[in-house]
């Protein structure tokens, strides 16, 4: 249906993404929200992942870091099944969300969206009012008074700490905003449908570092309802928000473990030479 | 030379050069109209709009039959072929923008956008007027539609395939069907785009005279049935300037005044309309 190129890969020649000790086992996760296992991504005949298999805990956030090209995007695309919309792109393995394999032919993919919210790196306000921006995806999926509607847009608005800076300006178009409060204003989005899950794609690279800021504190403020997953280039960005983080390199996960852990005593020489820098 | 002198020479060679071009077919598109204006002005009475038009001999007159009859064509051609137009437009950018299907229907359009017009009035000459066994406005509606598609088609598949993929990823991530992120999302977002397509194939056709020839034909009288001929502008024009008559010279200049006068109109009509929407 979409044109899009495939995410640039680095070409990987066999064996060269894994870290020295070959695949790290992951922490223990005691309630996962997403279990995957053994998952494979394919842009048409070029694998993008490879074997990935990883437990993202519930209610907590939950980074992926990694060189342009590795697979991180890809990975969080794979989690709304988002790559659907592409001929041509396929994920085999298993994504348990809640105990079900959300990989399935039969799954429901707008019930699906409608768990897994997401947010990409542009802004992408809808050609409406603010208003009407955040009721679009509450509409898809539930009938609503006006008035439960206006309360509504008001949580959401509020739960993305946009809606003193709109509230009198609702019925205006959602172009008219700023970078930084569009994307907050698609961060409302996501969360007006009220997800289990919210998928984040780089949400602040476009943004200057003071609306950055203001992201980071919302993704704070977030977890508590939220199981988040969020893919950032930004290192001190995942480190300062996240409690689990994954390394991936050329479609590998070389390292999964908590945050604390990966950036101060990381097991594998690669995540280390990533995080101080030497590479990436 | 030195390099950054070499630079500026070519610079002011090619801009004086674009410049000049600019300035003569501005100067051609000058001279038309101050023509158009200065034949056609003395002529724009209130008698032009209320009055038909003349018989051979006959004293005075006007366009009322033919405007109206334009008017109709125009109307009726567009209302078939601007949804029709539209609608497969959204078929090739959205639902089947690789099908193999669209590949033909996009070639075959391409065809259609350059065919000469007077080929789509002998064609639909063929298939309504022989076998209706007279000439109608249906008819020219039909040829006018035929000429309207190909316009619409292209300009809303250009003007929806403007709408960046990331809006349609970021509908679905919500959870809508296509035909929602279709209808709601890409159509009300390239909405200012498609209307200026449809808004350029009125100003199109409003002109075209070789389509009608074959199919409306024309009418001496006020006539608003689509079942029989239809008195239109363009081949008023075309038959009062090749008469003999001053006064069909008169009202050919006074009716060719008044299409590009609309036509200039429409232009801006569309101009303003799609600043009022930034």
């Amino acid at each position: 249906m979409i044109d899009m190129e495939p995410l640039p890969m680095t070409e990987a020649a066999d064996g060269a993404g894994r870290g020295p000790a070959g695949r790290i086992a992951g922490p223990a996760v005691e309630r996962p929200r997403i279990a995957v296992r053994n998952l494979d991504f394919f842009y048409g005949r070029f694998q993008a992942l490879h074997d990935i298999s990883l437990a993202i805990p519930d209610r907590q956030v939950t980074a992926f870091i990694g060189p342009s090209g590795c697979g991180k995007s890809t990975l969080l695309r794979c989690f709304n099944r988002i790559y659907d919309l592409y001929p041509g792109q396929r994920a085999e393995g298993e994504i348990r969300l809640d105990g079900r394999n959300i990989l399935d032919r039969g799954e429901d993919l707008n019930a699906l969206r409608a768990r897994v919210g997401m947010v990409f790196q542009k802004p992408t306000p809808f050609p409406m009012s603010i208003y009407d921006n955040i009721a679009f995806g509450v509409r898809l999926h539930e009938r609503l008074s006006r008035a439960e509607m206006d309360e509504r847009v008001e949580w959401a608005l509020g739960k993305a700490a946009l809606w003193d800076e709109v509230k009198d300006i609702l019925r205006q178009s959602g172009n008219a905003l700023s970078g930084g409060q569009q994307q907050r204003l698609c961060i409302a989005r996501a969360i007006a449908t009220r997800p289990e899950v919210l998928l984040l794609d780089e949400p602040a690279s476009a943004l200057d570092p003071i609306s950055t800021l203001k992201i980071e504190e919302l993704i704070y403020e977030l977890k508590t309802d939220y199981t988040i997953a969020i893919v950032t280039h930004n290192m001190q960005q995942a480190a300062r928000v996240s409690d689990y983080c994954g390394f991936l390199y050329m479609g590998r996960l070389v390292e999964y473990n908590e945050t604390s852990i990966i950036f101060t005593n990381p097991a594998c020489k690669q995540t280390e030479d990533y995080i101080t820098g030497r590479f990436g | 030379m030195h390099i950054h002198t070499r630079r500026k020479l070519v610079n002011g060679f090619n801009l004086t050069v674009s410049a000049l071009m600019t300035l003569l077919g501005l100067f051609f598109l000058a001279w038309l109209l101050w023509t158009l204006f200065a034949r056609g002005i003395a002529y724009l009475s209130l008698d032009l709009f209320i009055a038909d038009t003349p018989g051979p001999g006959d004293e005075g007159g006007g366009l009322r039959n033919a405007i109206v009859g334009s008017l109709l064509l125009t109307g009726f051609g567009v209302l078939v072929g601007a949804p029709l137009g539209i609608l497969t437009g959204t078929y090739l950018a959205e639902f089947g923008r690789h099908a193999w299907l669209s590949r033909i229907v996009r070639f075959v359009n391409d065809v259609l956008l350059s065919a000469p017009s007077i080929v789509i009035g002998v064609f639909v000459y063929e298939i309504m007027v022989v076998s209706m066994g007279h000439f109608s406005g249906w008819a020219g509606a039909a040829a006018l539609a035929i000429i309207v598609v190909p316009v619409v088609v292209r300009t809303s598949e250009d003007m929806m395939r403007l709408v960046p993929d990331h809006m349609r990823e970021a509908a679905a991530a919500l959870g809508a069907p296509q035909w929602r992120i279709v209808l709601q999302i890409v159509i009300r977002a390239a909405l200012a785009g498609i209307l200026t397509g449809v808004l350029l194939a009125i100003a199109r056709i409003a002109g075209e005279t070789a389509p009608l020839l074959f199919t409306a034909l024309n009418n001496q009288f006020f006539s608003t049935d689509m079942n029989g001929p239809v008195a239109n502008l363009p081949v008023m024009i075309f038959n009062f300037a090749m008469g003999p008559y001053e006064d069909w010279h008169d009202l050919a200049w006074a009716g060719a005044l008044l299409i590009t006068l609309a036509v200039l109109g429409l232009n801006v009509a569309t101009r303003i309309f799609l600043k009022a929407r930034k």
